[in-house]
């Protein structure tokens, strides 16, 4: 890789991860490695159950049922987020390492008002900003997130909002504490093609302006190819391909990444990045 | 405020149509009320004349407006038995049974919430086991039997109470609330295992709901993601029943009054059943069936405040 | 399944098993009831009264004399024969009307709905009391106030799965090859929540076991000779005291009874 180690965010390494629901053990992930610069966008490509995010809720930390087990290293911050402590595990999550999903309809508490979610991840980590300032922050990140009217949502609950507006307050919410990496699992799999393309642009004007990391999970390669800068390629828990975007639409090597590249529409393919 | 109006106004329907269920049921029934209150040695000519005296041969709708209209004014009428107004027989006995049931009702919350969230919190560890099961044996233990039970027990071997040794509230409030602890315990038992049961399920539910992980993903500890997130959400079907369950206890007070020998609205009804003693009887199922209604339109209203997609249309 | 997947199934499932066993034996009880009892239900010994349990009387004897396992058998029997028909009645109303408002909707499903929900809210202890208040007292009386208290649940149940069941596919395709309503609701739709059904009926019987044993408990419920295990409680509970076995053998059949179909009814919630 062209990047020099300082520039390294988040480096997993060997993540193998084992389910023991049924009677065999079933492997997700296997041999999983994934390099994160600082600003980086990597994108994590295949079809459902490839593994894309088991190993994304690995990094999240989110990765908890007692029928799992887990080896290989997330080094974070100096830290293995594998194997370190819940607690410290835990002041990464929300504040250094955000994630939203793919279900934004459901991944809101339905009884909480919107402005009380966005500050949560302010009010768990960073006790000591009062109260004033974290309404201002989250108004203003509503705004930052192309909600319009971000007062009023403010004081709204999720079922007042569409599902794109949600997976808006999500990334609100998810980017307040303006951490060094947000994980996107999915997330605009589950809303309109237009607002799909919103929230590709958002996410691409968020890393810019925050310099966030975003590692981007879809099983649209399309989608990936408009926004991250390195793609990896995943089938049934294995990396099957990975490399530069570009490279790796240029030049599949793997016949799994060439079945992928020829599903893809014709007209999104003649859609050139930026 | 528009949604309460509009569930203000369905309970005074409500009120509407099992007022005239009662008064139609208890005017159905064969006998002639005058005849009743003179005996049977009576002329007809006077029978006729005291059905003329008491409107009974008016048509059913003014009979049934008059009562209504009197019933909303605090006029039962009078008892066949005993020819005293109805009011003065139960006024001093409805703050009895309504002690217990609110007694009851205390113990369920106080009791089944901490033991439901210990359970779901531990789900199918040993505690969690185990207080299954016994949650199984006293639902099916039926509350006049677990009051014979808790009078040997606790009134006849430990003797923390003096069986049959009522107090009444006007005479020792505290050892009135002191009597009533037991028979409170009674009615509470198999709500507080209902409700342990439900709150338990709910919260297990709740918390494998997406929005449950997210409050993970934020940093929240398990105990962020109960009491901050899952236990409002769950307390959602919870709250329904326990609106039904307080209305039931209103109604049980009625058996575990009979066991305690409490001379509460029970010994009452129960003899004017008996006796055929109409009016009694009309009144105290009117002001239970009053009471329900008034629960489950506080319950509403609570439903509106804990969930926020509930009567959505209405503003 | 084969014979010992069945096996190894109850071996992980304690509820189902110990349901099964409980009911087992109380149903081994009624039936051998119905031919032989120890002693005569109704046969008075002076000589005998509020013994404790012995050999001679496994559940001791009562204030007259009689034999209370004798009279616990007889007893268990009037319980479960109330309770199966307070929940055929209640079932089976509560089926026909939670079907047809379901299926049919509209005015007539608005106006009994909303009298259905006000008899739901309303204690079902209550509503029995006035039923029995109005049409006397009597086991018969018990068993029609009861089926009326129990309808609600069923109806709503019911109509709560007509509903969903209304705009499924197969329902469509019989609607296009013209089947009646009437063969629609009982041939094609509630087959189909039979399981929703059964499940509610075991919850509904418990109640009902529960219920009875509380009116007759207050004496409005099945009266002499006829006693149920609710009216041996109640008449043997101002002897608690001298003779605890009186009040406990009675009390605890029913507590079996009802647990072993709730155990039975977690069981089969739990069968894989």
């Amino acid at each position: 890789m062209e990047m020099s180690s300082n520039d390294i965010i988040l480096d997993v390494t060997d993540l193998h991860i084992e389910f023991h629901d049924h009677d065999k053990p079933e492997v997700a992930v296997e041999d999983f490695d994934l390099m994160l610069g600082r600003g980086e966008i990597v994108g994590i490509v295949g079809e459902s159950g490839s593994g894309k995010s088991m190993s994304a809720l690995a990094i999240a930390g989110l990765l908890n049922r007692k029928s799992l087990t887990k080896s290989g290293r997330i080094m974070f911050d100096g830290t293995d987020l594998l194997t370190c402590d819940r607690k410290s595990l835990r002041s990464y999550q929300g504040d250094e390492i955000s994630i939203i999903f793919q279900e934004p309809m459901t991944s809101l508490n339905p009884v909480k008002r919107i402005g009380w979610q966005v500050e949560e991840p302010l009010f768990i980590h960073h006790q000591e900003i009062p109260k004033e300032e974290r309404k201002k922050r989250a108004i203003g990140m509503l705004k930052a997130v192309g909600l319009d009217k971000a007062e009023d949502v403010y004081n709204m609950y999720p079922h007042e909002l569409s599902g794109g507006m949600r997976q808006r307050v999500m990334i609100a919410a998810a980017m307040i504490g303006d951490p060094k990496i947000l994980i996107a699992d999915e997330p605009t799999t589950a809303l309109d093609v237009t607002v799909q393309a919103q929230i590709v642009e958002l996410l691409k004007k968020l890393n810019k302006e925050m310099h966030t990391s975003i590692i981007f999970i879809s099983h649209d390669l399309s989608l990936v190819n408009q926004l991250c800068q390195r793609v990896i390629v995943m089938q049934q828990g294995n990396i099957v391909e990975s490399g530069r975007t570009s490279e790796v639409f240029a030049n599949p090597r793997d016949p799994y990444t060439k079945k992928l590249i020829a599903a893809i529409p014709k007209i999104d393919l003649s859609d050139d990045r930026d | 405020m528009k949604y309460a109006m509009k569930k203000l106004l369905m309970m005074l329907g409500t009120l509407l149509v099992v007022s005239l269920c009662v008064f139609l049921a208890f005017s159905v029934i064969p006998g002639d009320p005058a005849l009743r209150k003179l005996g049977t040695e009576a002329s007809p000519e006077l029978v006729e004349q005291m059905r003329q005296e008491m409107g009974l041969n008016d048509p059913l709708i003014v009979r049934y407006g008059r009562w209504f209209i009197a019933f909303l004014g605090g006029d039962f009428g009078i008892s066949y038995n005993y020819s005293t107004p109805v009011k003065e027989m139960i006024a001093n006995k409805i703050p009895i049974t309504l002690t217990m049931a609110i007694m009851a009702f205390l113990m369920t919350v106080l009791i089944s919430f901490p033991l439901g969230i210990i359970t779901a919190k531990h789900e199918n560890g040993i505690l969690d086991r185990t207080i299954l099961v016994i949650n199984q044996v006293i639902m099916a233990v039926p509350p006049f039997f677990s009051g014979i039970l808790i009078t040997f027990v606790f009134g006849l071997i430990l003797r923390l109470f003096t069986p049959g040794g009522f107090v009444s509230y006007t005479q020792n409030f505290g050892k009135f609330i002191r009597y009533l602890f037991f028979p409170s315990l009674a009615i509470a038992l198999p709500k507080i295992a209902m409700t342990v049961k439900m709150l338990r399920g709910s919260l297990i539910d709740e918390a494998s709901k997406d929005y449950a992980r997210t409050a993970y993903s934020r940093g929240n500890n398990t105990n962020g993601v109960l009491y901050r997130h899952v236990l409002k959400n769950a307390l959602i079907p919870v709250i329904t029943f326990l609106g039904m369950a307080l209305a039931d206890m209103v109604a049980g007070s009625i058996v575990i009054e009979q066991v305690f020998s409490i001379p509460g609205i029970s010994r009452i009804l129960l003899t004017s059943i008996g006796n055929r003693d109409y009016p009694v009887v009309e009144a105290i199922i009117m002001g239970i069936a009053i009471i329900v209604m008034v629960v489950n339109f506080l319950v509403d209203i609570i439903y509106r405040i804990v969930d926020p997609r509930i009567g959505l249309e209405d503003e | 399944m084969n014979k010992s997947q069945f096996k190894r199934n109850l071996r992980d499932n304690p509820y189902l098993l110990a349901g099964m066993i409980i009911i087992g034996l109380v149903l081994l009880m009624i039936i051998v009831g119905l031919f032989w009892t120890p002693y005569d239900t109704t046969a008075m010994n002076a000589s005998e009264k509020l013994q404790g349990i012995s050999l001679r009387h496994i559940m001791g004897t009562d204030n007259m004399g009689r034999d209370v396992f004798s009279r616990v058998m007889y007893g268990s029997r009037i319980t479960l024969l109330i309770a199966i028909g307070t929940v055929f009645i209640g079932a089976g109303l509560g089926t026909i009307i939670g079907a047809v408002t379901g299926y049919f909707g509209g005015m007539l499903d608005e106006v009994v709905m909303r009298v259905v929900d006000a008899l739901f809210a309303f204690p079902s202890i209550l509503l029995a009391l006035v039923i029995v208040s109005v049409f006397g007292t009597g086991w018969i009386q018990l068993l029609i106030s009861l089926g009326i208290a129990f309808m609600p649940s069923f109806a709503r149940i019911v109509r709560g799965e007509v509903l969903r069941c209304k705009n499924m596919d197969y329902v469509e395709n019989a609607r296009l090859q013209g089947v009646s309503n009437l063969r629609m609701i009982f041939v094609h739709i509630l087959p189909n929540i039979k399981g929703v059904l059964a499940s509610s009926i075991l919850i509904g019987f418990n109640n009902a076991v529960l219920a009875e044993a509380g009116l007759s408990y207050l004496g409005v419920g099945s009266q002499p000779p006829y006693a149920s295990l609710g009216k041996m409680l109640s008449d043997a509970q101002q002897y608690m005291f001298t003779t605890p076995s009186y009040v406990l053998c009675p009390g605890i059949v029913i507590v079996l009874m009802v647990l072993g179909f709730a155990f039975l009814g977690e069981g089969i919630s739990r069968w894989k």
